[in-house]
């Protein structure tokens, strides 16, 4: 399951990205990702809530920390 | 996936595999490759990855043929950095190169205002201003008509000095938006009715904006896309709230799509003709097998109405200056008849421009319409129901409009109508008259057969066929092929289910049936031969092949087959007889193309004879086989 969600997020993040090389992990954060600002960050979430099926409210997406924190509320919505 | 013009479901979808197409667009010929992938549904994502390739072709400057560069400004009271790139790809899709100038967010007025800005150092070819009912202070006052004039009124002044400024400064088109309606409703459906709620001020905006336009402007009428596919899911207050998005990004493919094909049509790129197929496409069946009498078109069946819909769908365009054409495979007379002589026929010989049809590829005929209209292979929209005649299309002619069809005719009008082909701006007396001039000078052009490498296509189509002697669970396919083919088909000898059974149970008599499967899906049950014992021959009672398969060498990969079974039951020849009716032409010449000798000549009919130890197996497109002996 969560190797499965890593994955797919691996994927959304090159192309949000446009940059093959980020590697997906739990402790990844936009301070990371050069390109991680307010607007892919909105890219972002719309691409993993049509790929993964799942709804952010926006205070959701505020109070995640890093990757971990987002693929935990992931499975959490998905179960 | 459910039908929903949002989807753009006249589109293909993307492969796998369409991050790695983009990254190879580089060097020379991209224009045709960008042209070919912005043909796919793309969603926000897969936009700005295309998006993201068109740039960077685009900045190395470097073979971008076919594609017109223009340069549009947005200006918009939400955030444009996804909006942008969407309007790039589906660009692409109208053949145009865009590069977007954005302005800072929230500054219309100050960009248009000052003769130094970024907007007007661009000199830009277009100014689009996206902005919603957000940006034009419509504060509701409910009951107040005096008010609510007032406020409309202010609006539109905007929108005119705006659009006026543009005009006096620079050379550029400008285009406009209608307002999506709000799904806010105050009162409820008394909204409608009272002066000077959101509703009622959005309406009165949306009516009057449309007289602002002049000769320099167009309107790209949200407030419609907004409604088609739903004012509720359109606003998407959540990411307003987040980023600005002035609305839900589920439909910015729809819309940049609309914006692309407006854009399209104020550069001259919309289409100009629509070359459809027959069978299955126009009417339900094939008219070269069901008959004239038997094809579905009438009232009061449902799928009849379907293609009758179609075809009133298809005469409206007709109407407003589309040229129509006909690119089928069928004998030519069989086709005609049903425009002469079916009585639900809407479509007339007359409202078709150029009428081929033929057993030709469909690649040929399609350029030679093109030809014969003068027009460029990229005026033209191309209809069939069958997928792989799409795909060969598609592949050699990546300029024609090849839309994908769903299963059921009853979405074929909607689609057509939908898909923005015949976008227009203006709508002259001359536009009535087009199709008049076009039918004065029709002819028939002559084919010419080159150009395209069929045999690399019909490795493409990954064929898979199976060859076994009758399996009686198929017996009631098996007659009802025998009953009802009649183009390819040797000799129109007609059997019963208790006749196929005998004939199952003869050890005198051979029997084989063929299954066809694609990568487009599987064909079924798609040829039958029945061959009786003479001596230490094979004749061949019958031959016959959907013609659904035709053109394909299905017909050289079962005389392999055939040939291949005779060996390994000591059969020393095939003999063929070809019995003509007035509807199996194309099988005239079967046995003599595969090196059989005529060995009588006789009325109804010719007797060819081919020696099993003479035959060399044909080079067939087939990938897999599987065969079953007797």
């Amino acid at each position: 399951m969560h190797e499965t969600i890593y994955e797919k997020l691996t994927e959304i993040f090159s192309d949000v990205f446009d940059d093959d090389s980020i590697v997906v992990t739990p402790e990844l954060t936009a301070k990371d990702v050069y390109a991680w600002d307010s607007i892919s960050n909105v890219r972002l979430f719309v691409a993993i809530e049509s790929v993964l099926g799942v709804q952010f409210s926006n205070s959701e997406i505020t109070h995640l920390k890093n990757v971990g924190d987002l693929v935990t509320a992931i499975i959490r919505k998905q179960s | 996936m459910n039908w929903s013009v949002s989807n753009l479901p006249w589109l293909p979808r993307p492969s796998t595999n369409f991050r790695e197409q983009c990254k190879d667009i580089e060097g020379g010929r991209c224009g045709s490759k960008i042209r070919e992938l912005a043909g796919y549904y793309l969603d926000e994502r897969l936009g700005n990855v295309l998006a993201r390739a068109i740039r960077r072709a685009s900045a190395s400057g470097v073979g971008l043929e076919g594609l017109t560069r223009i340069r549009m400004a947005l200006l918009s009271n939400g955030t444009t950095t996804l909006t942008a790139p969407a309007i790039v790809a589906a660009g692409a899709r109208y053949g145009l190169l865009i590069e977007v100038i954005e302005t800072e967010f929230s500054q219309t007025f100050q960009e248009v205002f000052d003769l130094k800005s970024a907007l007007y150092r661009a000199e830009p070819d277009v100014v689009l201003f996206a902005i919603d009912h957000r940006g034009f202070g419509l504060t509701p006052c409910p009951g107040n008509e005096a008010a609510a004039n007032r406020t409309v009124q202010q609006a539109l002044s905007e929108v005119v000095s705006l659009q006026s400024e543009i005009w006096a400064n620079c050379d550029a088109t400008t285009i406009v938006q209608t307002l999506a309606q709000t799904v806010s409703p105050l009162f409820g459906n008394y909204d409608a009715a009272l002066p000077g709620t959101l509703q009622s001020l959005i309406a009165g905006f949306n009516r009057l904006l449309l007289g602002t336009t002049g000769h320099r402007g167009a309107v790209l009428d949200v407030a419609t896309i907004a409604a088609t596919v739903g004012n509720d899911p359109w606003h998407d207050t959540r990411r307003w709230h987040l980023a600005k998005l002035p609305f839900s990004l589920d439909f910015l493919p729809y819309y940049a799509d609309h914006v692309a094909r407006l854009l399209g049509a104020l550069f001259g790129k919309s289409k100009k003709c629509l070359v459809l197929d027959l069978d299955n496409t126009l009417w339900g069946g094939v008219v070269g097998e069901d008959g004239l009498a038997n094809i579905v078109l009438s009232n009061g069946n449902p799928t009849g109405e379907a293609f009758l819909d179609f075809q009133r769908a298809v005469l409206d365009l007709h109407s407003r200056g589309v040229i129509l054409a006909v690119c089928s495979k069928n004998e030519e007379s069989v086709a005609r008849e049903v425009f002469q002589k079916h009585p639900e026929m809407l479509l007339k010989e007359t409202d078709i421009a150029v009428f081929q049809a033929n057993w030709d590829d469909k690649v040929l005929n399609l350029r030679v319409i093109a030809e014969t209209l003068g027009l460029g292979l990229d005026a033209l929209v191309f209809v069939d129901d069958n997928p792989a005649e799409r795909y060969l299309v598609r592949q050699e002619l990546p300029v024609v409009a090849v839309p994908e069809l769903p299963d059921d005719p009853a979405q074929f009008a909607r689609l057509i109508l939908s898909a923005g082909y015949f976008e227009a701006v203006h709508f002259t007396a001359e536009d009535r008259k087009r199709n008049d001039q076009y039918q004065a000078d029709r002819l028939r052009a002559n084919l010419t057969r080159d150009a395209i490498d069929l045999e690399s296509y019909l490795r493409s189509l990954e064929m898979t066929l199976d060859f076994r002697p009758f399996v009686s669970i198929d017996r009631q396919r098996i007659v009802q092929l025998i009953n009802k083919t009649n183009q390819f088909n040797t000799t129109n000898r007609r059997y019963t289910g208790a006749q196929i059974q005998s004939f199952e149970e003869d050890p005198s008599v051979a029997t084989f049936q063929v299954r066809l499967a694609d990568r487009f899906g599987d064909s079924g049950l798609i040829s039958v031969i029945i061959c009786r014992k003479q001596d230490q021959d094979w004749n061949i009672d019958t031959w016959l092949m959907s013609c659904r398969v035709l053109k394909r060498k299905v017909e050289h990969a079962i005389l392999n087959e055939l040939v291949e079974e005779a060996r390994r039951q000591g059969i020393s020849a095939l003999i063929g007889t070809y019995l003509p009716t007035s509807r199996n032409g194309l099988v005239r010449d079967l046995f003599k193309q595969f090196g059989f000798l005529k060995i009588e000549s006789n009325a109804p009919g010719d007797t060819w004879r081919l020696e099993v130890k003479n035959f060399e197996r044909l080079d067939v497109p087939i990938m897999k086989l599987s065969r079953l002996s007797q």
